[in-house]
């Protein structure tokens, strides 16, 4: 039996802007087992990253505020944490990479005096002891040389290189869950090809838990086993990968899957496309927010939110009227 | 036989700087070295490789927004290196550059309609009235309405804003566009609209591009011919049907190969390039390619391979490597 490592329930974050409060993210649950990689996907805006953020206390408060929700670390309640017992889990028990290491770098440290200062925080090691170990670790990761590398500053490094870094700090202190935030969105496809196999690797040989949240949904489909897919700050759809692509229940999650540029085997005329914009969230239309944009919307659309609804195939769908499974 | 509308001739841009590590001496970063390709009326040259490989600095140097050190660019068969500041301004007419980040090259003080009104007035074509109308005419040829016409840049979305930089860049009727990662910053849905956009004035205007991009799904969609790019040289050019059927390069098969399919495909076996691409201040000795390629052997180190021309189905196709793959 597999348990959740991760379980948040009905999570709901806020920010203050010039228009009024919004509401970025709204009544968010979703749970994450040992040793399983989960996609969060969607459009930009539409709230992977203040999610994530949500999970390690990092939303920055003000304008932001989590105003609602659990967050369930192996059953235990992470918003319940202060600051200090926050920092405590921070790194070694859940951490989080982002799209940009440049940013999360110190840009006038070397490799080493950044990676042995996470080891020694959480790990009681001695300099030598964390100094081997970040070695180790970069090795792991797949950095040439890494006795060598670890006297160097971020700047020396390829933006690939940078990503390995990221992750060999995220990983030094073996979390159970790492969040991975775009990873590999700044990235050529061929640096993005390397270092998603090392994500994938890296999480059978720790048995971690990973989130990985990407707007590609090709990169979902060659890494995770679930997805998660957003709109508006809200679940749409959660569903394994193999149903999810072959049959997708909620029309948004057909139109992000069929509007993917994919290569073809024979060129298209025009590509499918979702009509419309993204609403702006400090102005949702009543009822579902996907409605303007929808080919399969009715007058009770308009009317009613609908809510994520667990469907027989270990799916769910927030959708009044969503496509029918398809089994073949 | 058509007349290409543009013939590019072993065209140089190498940029001076600083040698790494203890070097202090000037040194050339070759970012386009010896390319060449033709493109016929109404034809898209997609234009592919990985960051740094030189695929912007060879769209400015074809518009002289950067000036080439050498070679010819021939449009309409008059080089258009030859030409002084007053032919060449004549001639930036007919061609045109679309940017990435539609924000960054769009005025924020200047409203829709004077941004797309701007290369009419600095060419004094027509009067203010038929301007003015020629600017309607353009707002609703990229799928906006006219009254968008007197907002603000910050106050439309990155679809919206890259409509209004095309808009923009067809005002003149050029011939040719140059554009530079136009979708690269659009989200799926969004971007597939706006290539549909791309197309469609393709057709209905008859412009021929050179489309780059870092995406070979995109290229695909968008190419009738590409070019594929390493280190400042094209390595492989072909009709883009038989270029993804059949991969000449063992470069362009590696980036064919590291696209993640767009569906959940296990055990699919993909080809990983190990290792970044190097500097193009000091390229590898030989073919520039062999530190990375899963097909180099031992010649690839000490010699350089010549370009190689096939004609396949009517069409030429080019590229330089020494043990070129099968069909
Ligand atoms: N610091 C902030 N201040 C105000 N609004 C914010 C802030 N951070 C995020 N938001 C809002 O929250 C929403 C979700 O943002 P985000 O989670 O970054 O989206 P995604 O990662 O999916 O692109 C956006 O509409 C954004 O404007
Ligand atoms: N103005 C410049 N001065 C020095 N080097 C430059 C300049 N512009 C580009 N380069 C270098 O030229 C190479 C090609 O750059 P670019 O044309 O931007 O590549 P791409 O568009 O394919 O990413 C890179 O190594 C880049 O660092
Ligand atoms: S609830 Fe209605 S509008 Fe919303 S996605 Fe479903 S069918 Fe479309
Ligand atoms: S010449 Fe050799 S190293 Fe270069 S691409 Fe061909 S096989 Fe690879
Ligand atoms: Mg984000
Ligand atoms: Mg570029």
């Amino acid at each position: 039996m597999t348990r959740p490592v991760l379980e948040v329930r009905d999570l709901a974050v806020e920010f203050d802007t010039e228009n009024g409060r919004v509401r970025a993210v709204n009544n968010v649950s979703f749970s994450v087992n040992a040793g399983e990689v989960v996609g969060l996907v969607g459009e930009s805006g539409c709230g992977k990253t203040v999610t994530g953020l949500s999970l390690l206390g990092l939303v920055p408060s003000p304008p932001g505020e989590v105003v609602n929700g659990k967050i369930l670390l192996d059953g235990h309640d992470l918003l319940k944490l202060n600051e200090a017992g926050m920092r405590k889990i921070r790194g070694s028990e859940v951490s989080m990479i982002f799209q940009e290491p440049m940013t999360a770098l110190n840009p006038v440290l070397t490799l080493g005096y950044q990676m042995t200062e996470v080891l020694r925080l959480h790990k009681s090691l001695s300099k030598r002891q964390a100094r081997n170990a970040a070695i180790e670790m970069l090795g792991i990761v797949g950095i040439p040389v890494p006795s060598k590398r670890i006297d160097e500053y971020p700047h020396e490094m390829s933006g690939g290189m940078r990503q390995r870094v990221m992750i060999a700090m995220a990983l030094s202190c073996g979390p159970k869950l790492l969040i991975a935030d775009e990873p590999t969105t700044a990235l050529d496809v061929t640096t993005q090809a390397q270092v998603l196999d090392e994500i994938v690797r890296l999480q059978h040989q720790f048995e971690m838990a990973v989130i990985l949240i990407t707007h590609d949904l090709g990169v979902v489909a060659q890494t995770c086993q679930r997805a998660l897919v957003m709109y508006c700050g809200e679940l749409v759809e959660a569903a394994p990968i193999e149903p999810l692509f072959a049959s997708p229940r909620h029309p948004y999650t057909q139109g992000l899957i069929r509007s993917i540029p994919r290569i073809r085997e024979h060129k298209i005329d025009r590509l499918p496309v979702i009509e419309g914009m993204v609403p702006d969230i400090a102005a949702l239309p009543d009822g579902c927010h996907f409605a303007d944009r929808c080919n399969r919307v009715q007058a009770d659309c308009h009317e009613r939110s609908p809510v994520l609804t667990p469907s027989a195939e270990a799916g769910a769908v927030a959708c009044w009227h969503p496509l029918e499974p398809q089994h073949d | 036989m058509t007349k290409p509308l543009l013939e590019v001739r072993n065209l140089v841009k190498h940029f001076p700087v600083r040698g790494g590590g203890f070097s202090f001496m000037r040194q050339q970063l070759k970012a386009v070295d010896d390319v060449s390709f033709t493109l016929l009326p109404g034809q898209t040259l997609g234009l592919v490789g990985e960051s740094g490989c030189g695929k912007s600095t060879l769209g400015r140097a074809l518009l002289r927004l950067q000036e080439p050190n050498s070679g010819q660019v021939f449009f309409e068969g008059r080089d258009i290196l030859q030409m002084n500041r007053a032919e060449l301004k004549a001639q930036r007419r007919d061609m045109q550059m679309i940017f990435q980040d539609p924000f960054a090259s769009l005025s924020p003080r200047r409203t829709v309609a004077q941004t797309i009104r701007e290369p009419l007035d600095v060419h004094g074509i027509g009067t203010s009235l038929e301007r003015r109308k020629r600017v309607e005419e353009l707002i609703e040829l990229v799928g906006l309405r006219a009254a968008v016409l007197n907002r603000y840049p910050h106050e439309f979305s990155g679809g919206q804003r890259q409509r209004i930089g095309i808009a923009r860049a067809l005002a003149l009727n050029p011939k040719f566009i140059v554009a530079d990662e136009p979708v690269s910053a659009l989200d799926v849905s969004v971007q597939s609209q706006v290539l549909n956009l791309i197309k469609d004035l393709q057709l209905q205007l008859g412009v021929s591009f050179v489309f780059i991009s870092h995406d070979l799904a995109v290229i695909q969609h968008i190419s009738d011919v590409v070019a594929v790019m390493y280190l400042g040289r094209i390595v492989e050019q072909a009709a883009v049907s038989s270029l993804y059927a059949s991969p000449k390069h063992p470069y362009t098969q590696a980036l064919l190969s590291a696209v993640p399919a767009p569906y959940p495909a296990a055990g699919a076996k993909r080809i990983i390039l190990a290792g970044d691409v190097p500097s193009p201040i000091s390229p590898p000795s030989g073919c520039a390619f062999h530190p990375r390629c899963p097909a180099a052997q031992a010649k690839c180190q000490t010699t350089e391979p010549q370009q190689t021309t096939l004609q396949s189905g009517g069409h030429q196709r080019h590229f330089t490597c020494h043990y070129p793959l099968g069909n």
